[in-house]
Formats: C-alpha cells, structure tokens, sequence
C-alpha cells in the first residue's frame, strides 16, 4: 500500500510554516491542510511544529567504498546514511577498486544505488584510466551511459599534467559533463602529513602548502578561461584558494568550488594529539583559513558544501599518524557544522543553506528533480530538521559502517527528523526506514 | 612525571631536577660496583622500531644499572617488523606485564600516541621520534653543557643551576632534526640564548614562533651570538642529490656551514663543540674540529647513560631514594 503525507506546520526554508501533502511523488499542495485520504492510500500526518522543511539535500562528493572496500562502506550503508544526514542525493567518487573509469563500473554503482533506494546515487567518474593520471577515461561512454556521468573527476589524486586537464575539459563540453579537480600539486606535497605551518613545524611532520593547493587552482582555472570550459575545485581549504576563485569569478570564468563541513570547523591544532582521525586530504588548515573559507562560503565565492565522506577501517585510524589514513566521515554531521559555523553565526540563512546544499550541487552535477524549490507540482525530495535540538557526536551511534568522525564528543545542534525521497519517507522519527520498506 | 615524551613538556624545575638526579646517577659511576638495586623486579622495554644501536645500547646500560631487567624489541627480525602494527604491539607488551617503555620510532608522535591511545597504561620514554623529539638527547646536551659553564665538564655541576646567560648556536639540519626541536626548547627552557643556523632550506616553514633567533650566515651568527657552545647537527648525504635536493653540493654545505678549522680557531676560548653522533666527518664537521679539546663528543656520550638513568628513575620510582 502506498502512503500520503500530510505534514503540519514546517516552516519552509525556515520561513513561515505551511501544511505539505507528499503525494505520488510530488509535493501536491502547499498552504492550509488539504489532504483528503484516498482510498488504498494510507495518509500518515506528520506533527511538524518546530520543523524546518529543506529541499532533500545533495551531495558533490561522497566515497561509498563499493565496489573495492566494503568492510568500510557500503552503496547501501552509505546512502542510508546520507538519508540519516538529509540527503537526497549524493555523487559517488570514483576512487574505488576497480575504478569507476568504464561504463560497466559507474552501472554497476548505480544500480547499486537504485536497489538500495535512500538517495540518488549519482557516480562520478574517473578523468584517467586508474586514475593514473596519463590518458583519458572513456568519458563519453560513462556520460550516456545508463548511470548518465556528468561529473568527472581523480579526487584524490590530482590531475596534475596541465595537457591531460586541459584534454579533460575541453572532451565534456559535448555532454556538459564538469571536472572536478582534487587540487594537489603532486612534487610540493610528497609525503605530506599535515598543513605546513607553525604547527607542523613544532610536530615534525612533513607539511603540506597551502601553495601546492593554489597553483593547481590557479593553473586549472586558466585553463577553464582558454578553452571556454566549466570547473568545479573540489574541497577548497586556503584563504589563497578562496581569493584566486573570487579573482576567477570576478573575471567571468565558470568555476564553482566547493568547501567541507570540517574545514569550516576544524583546524590543524588538532594534529597536535597525533590522532589519525583528524588527517585529511587537503588538510585541516590554519584559524585564518578558516574564516576566509566561512567568508567565501557566505558571499558566494564558494558554491557549495560537499562532505568528502570517506570512510575508513578502524586500524587505518587508530595507530601512529603517518600510518594512518587521510579522511573523515561527513554525511551525518554536515547539517549540524553549516548550522553551527553559518547560520548560528548569521552568515547564512536556512535559504542560502538549501542553496549550498542542495540547490546549486544539483545544478553543477547536473542532477534532475533534485535541489528543486519546495513548490506545488516539485518532485517530493525534502528533509524535515529540527534546528532547536543538540546532540552529542557518538561514532558508535552513526549510521555510516565506519567510525572515523572527527566530531566525536563534539555537541552539534540539528537534528533530521525525516527525509522522504519522491515522496517515500527514508529516514522517519528521526531513524532511517527499513530497507525492505524504502525499496518495496 | 607521567611520560618523558618531549622536552617542550619539561618546567624548568621539572628539567633541573633531572639534570640533578642525572648527577646524582654519575656520581655512582665512578664506583668499582655501578649497579644500583633501585629498579630491581622492574621490566623496561626498548622498542626499536628504527635502528639505532648506539641510543639502544645506551638506554640499555642505563636500565641494567638500576636493576631493571630489559627488554629489546627491535624492527629488524620480530614481528614488529612490517606487518605487526604499534598498537598490537604495545597490547603485547602490556599483557607481558612490563613496567616502562622506551620508544624509537620513524613516525613523529608514535610515543605520543603509545602514551595517550589507551593502549598501554605504564610510562613511555621517547627515545626519538621521527622528525619530532629526542629529549634525552637535549637533557644529555644540557647536563654536559652545564658542567662545562661551572667548570671543566669533569666535575658535576652545582646543585639546582640552569643554563642562563649561556649562548648556543645550533647549526645544520634543523627541518629534519629531532635533535634541534628537542633542545630549542630545552635550552630556552634552562635559561639559555639559542641560534640556529642552517640553509634556508633545512628550516621548517613555520619556525617563527620558536624562542631562538634564526640566522643563514654562519660566520656572523658566530661572531655576533659569542657562544658557549656550537652545536653541530648530523646532516644526511642521501638529503642534498637528486631534483629537488636541499643544497647543491657537501662542498658547498660544508664551504658555508661546516665546522672547519679556521671557525673552530675563531670561536670564544670557553666555547665548546658538540654533536649527537654519528658524525659525518667532512660535511659539517672537519676531523680537526670533531678531535679538538672542545669536542665533548665523547663526554656527551658517558653523561647520556646517567642522564637516561635519571629519567627511567624519575619516571619509575618518583621520590623513592637513590640507594
Ligand atoms: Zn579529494
């Protein structure tokens, strides 16, 4: 059988509140309560009071680890989780074994994702073959594939070669696919641990400048000028970064950039604990840093917010930092770290956050039906939060499969307390939604 | 004192009274019987993750003089070679019962993590680590300098002093160096005035905050910090070949930063030359300098096993007395 929603009183964008009947997949009326029950169609009422109701959230960068390392994560465990986080779509990087560099692979995660039914799961694909960094994938083949790739991208690994990126961006425009560069200068950041800075220094570990972030920027954004190409720069993290895509913007150059949840919070202060769970690629930069990247995010130089969810096994964490592996997890706790950094601090409002979340990463990864207005007649993807609540992180409690957060212990405020994708609820009462109820 | 972890954690009470307890500790060398009964029924592991016979050996003599029944764990030829991770390691060791442990490691802040993971709950000594720390290095450094302040490094210094008014020059490879981190902060800590000097090139990006002045030209870092001691650092070959390298040739390293003769004659009468070992004698230390009167090489070397002992009992048995 299947389910109508009426839900009471959720103030959209954090508007004013308004009833919401989800009905057939799409948002069938907006106002005064209108539902009428129909018959064979349960009508489940849901008490929104106190709720904000954001367009269904999307993500630009995810590592959902199958096929290659599902110990860590899964299509499945990964997009309930991104349900769990307010998503409704997420893009899958391409960094998997074996690469999603053909047709067969970014398939095969797609297919993935539709059985698995929490979230679009949308694959980017790899811009090398192996992400090696040396000849062309067959982007074409991936783009009309069934999986439909607008996104390309190495993340991880830098396009470094300036002809192969060039190449890269230039082949898309027939599909108006997008490369999204992981920017890396590959000899300046050899070994590289940490942000080099004052803290590096004092810890001896090998740093990583700021510099070799901010050429590739620079570099791959005049490209992007010469051969008419849109760019889009994964994870941004330098004051430098942000003001070189300000100077790009300024210029007319289509570049989006992106920025994650930690590197609005967190800093490399943290590495002086030595704890793995804080090493990331880029790094955790510097105070500075990360008031430039909440200033960019806030006047729009900076696009959007992307996770960079990348989950790992314990023992890559729980040993000596150099041993240990670069990322965090970032689906659950997004919400709450753009809630605590912009909008607590009023540098964005519940509308310019479904614009960062949700809104422009559809419109850059080129994702259908989502990121759309919370409008009569729109595709019923929508997450319901409750702003007022604050929780304390506890790994063990996440939905994700790995327990790499680096917000562990770390109160956030926010809470999703639903997420219907079309129309079907996949996270409810705060809990994601069975797996036999989300693909029934 | 929980860890002896690095010296940036050491108060200067905390650093005097190792120095002294270290004096403490010599005093009972010159004795026919060196062994103390101290740490008797105590276990102490040395966990070599990188090899270093000299350090080992070292911390060995020290334990043994105690009393304490010693442990070598080394990376070559055991399961702490590739493979078997720090972690499981320590679990072994701490179901073994031991007491205390001393940690060499490649990675920066592995004793950090061994002594605040929750892996092992006994008092963990770094012995150096990485690109990091070696802070018996530091406090060795600092116990043979302050004898020499007082008197002619023979005789122990006096009782509760530090090093203040004293100038140091500390020259090489600071970017890599353990040894230089360790006893930046250490000297500053006891009192004294630091110079490093190096190549633009062998300094970390960020050393800005650190309490020494840094200079290039080692000439006039001489003739302007007048020091009490010139502190040679080690300087690895494999570190200047190759793209990339961080200086063009051993000649041009050692032509503008190498302790020659002609520095050596240059330097104040008082003013001692020292070196951690091994030397590379030729880069930056010519044999006349490293065999000179000055060189407290040696002596660096005998003060480290009662510096050690210092530390394992400071660590061990707190306020029990030295027998
Ligand atoms: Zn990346």
């Amino acid at each position: 059988m299947s389910t109508d929603y009426l839900i009471l009183g959720a103030r959209l964008l954090g508007e004013e509140p308004a009833d919401l009947v989800l009905r057939d997949g799409v948002i069938a009326s907006l106002g005064a309560d209108t539902a009428h029950p129909r018959d064979g169609v349960e009508l489940v009422t849901v008490d929104a009071d106190g709720l904000l109701a954001l367009p269904g959230l999307v993500d630009l960068h995810t590592h959902l680890r199958e096929p290659g390392r599902e110990d860590t994560e899964t299509v499945l465990t990964g997009s309930r989780a991104a349900a769990a986080g307010g998503f409704t779509a997420v893009h899958a990087m391409a960094n998997t074994t074996p690469v999603a560099d053909t047709a067969g692979v970014v398939e095969q995660v797609h297919r993935l994702g539709i059985d698995a039914g929490y979230v679009d799961v949308r694959p980017v694909g790899a811009v090398s073959v192996g992400l090696e960094g040396t000849r062309l994938a067959e982007l074409g083949a991936m783009a009309s594939s069934a999986a439909g790739v607008r996104v390309f991208s190495d993340d991880g690994h830098c396009v470094d070669d300036p002809v192969l990126m060039r190449r890269a961006l230039e082949y898309v425009k027939s599909f108006d696919g997008v490369i999204a560069q992981h920017a890396q200068e590959p000899r300046l950041t050899v070994g590289a641990q940490m942000h080099e800075g004052v803290v590096s220094a004092e810890l001896g570990l090998a740093g990583w400048p700021a510099v070799a972030e901010e050429s590739i920027i620079a570099r791959d954004i005049l490209l992007a000028e010469h051969v008419g190409s849109r760019l889009h720069v994964c994870h941004l993290s330098t004051a430098g970064s942000v003001d070189i895509v300000r100077w790009a913007k300024a210029r007319g150059i289509d570049v989006t950039a992106e920025v994650t949840p930690h590197h609005l919070l967190l800093t490399d202060e943290q590495a002086r604990s030595y704890d793995p769970r804080y090493k990331v690629n880029p790094p955790l930069r510097t105070a500075e840093d990360v008031e430039a990247v909440r200033a960019g995010l806030a006047d729009g130089t900076i696009d959007v917010v992307a996770t960079d969810h990348a989950p790992h096994a314990a023992e890559d964490k729980d040993c000596e930092w150099p041993a240990g592996a670069f990322g965090m997890t970032g689906l659950e706790t997004a919400l709450p770290v753009v809630q605590a950094t912009m909008v607590e601090t009023g540098r964005l409002t519940w509308a310019d956050v479904a614009r960062v979340l949700s809104t422009t990463p559809a419109r850059i990864g080129r994702v259908s039906g989502q990121g759309r207005p919370v409008a009569v007649g729109e595709p019923a993807n929508l997450t319901l939060v409750d702003p007022a609540a604050r929780r304390r992180v506890e790994p063990a409690a996440q939905v994700t499969r790995s327990r790499n957060t680096p917000f562990a212990g770390t109160e956030l405020p926010g809470r999703v307390v639903a997420t219907f994708l079309r129309g079907r609820a996949t996270v409810y009462d705060g809990a994601p939604v069975a797996h036999e109820e989300v693909n029934a | 004192m929980r860890h002896l972890l690095s010296t940036a954690e050491l108060t200067r009470d905390e650093a005097v009274r190792i120095l002294d307890t270290a004096e403490a500790m010599a005093a009972t060398q010159g004795r026919s019987i060196k062994k103390l009964p101290t740490l008797r029924g105590r276990t102490v592991v040395n966990l070599f993750f990188e090899d270093s016979t000299r350090t080992r050996i070292s911390f060995e003599a020290a334990a043994k003089r105690l009393s304490a029944d010693v442990l070598n764990f080394s990376a070559k030829g055991s399961s702490v070679s590739k493979g078997e991770s720090l972690k499981d390691t320590a679990l072994t060791l701490q179901a073994m019962g031991i007491d205390a442990v001393v940690i060499r490691h490649h990675d920066s802040g592995a004793p950090h993590r061994l002594a605040h993971s929750g892996w092992i709950d006994v008092p963990v000594l770094n012995a150096g680590d990485g690109t990091h720390q070696h802070p018996t290095q530091a406090l060795l450094d600092a116990f043979t300098l302050r004898r020499h302040l007082s008197a002619d490094g023979e005789t122990p210094a006096p009782e509760d002093t530090a090093l203040d008014g004293a100038s140091v020059v500390i020259v090489g490879d600071v970017l890599h160096s353990r040894v230089a981190r360790s006893n930046v902060s250490l000297l500053h800590t006891l009192g004294a005035r630091v110079t490093v000097v190096a190549p633009p090139t062998l300094l970390p990006v960020g050393i800005e905050p650190w309490p020494c002045e840094v200079r290039y030209d080692l000439d006039e870092a001489l003739a302007e910090a007048v020091p009490d001691a010139v502190m040679m650092l080690r300087v690895q070959r494999e570190r200047m070949t190759s793209a990339g390298g961080f200086f063009p040739s051993p000649h041009e390293y050692h032509r503008r930063y190498g302790l020659d003769g002609e520095r050596l004659a240059r330097l104040p009468e008082r003013c001692v030359v020292m070196h951690p070992g091994p030397m590379n004698r030729g880069l930056e230390i010519s044999a006349e300098a490293a065999d000179s009167p000055r060189s407290t090489i040696v002596e660096q070397v005998g003060n480290g096993v009662a510096v050690r002992m210092a530390a394992l009992y400071l660590l061990l048995a707190g306020e029990e007395g030295i027998a």
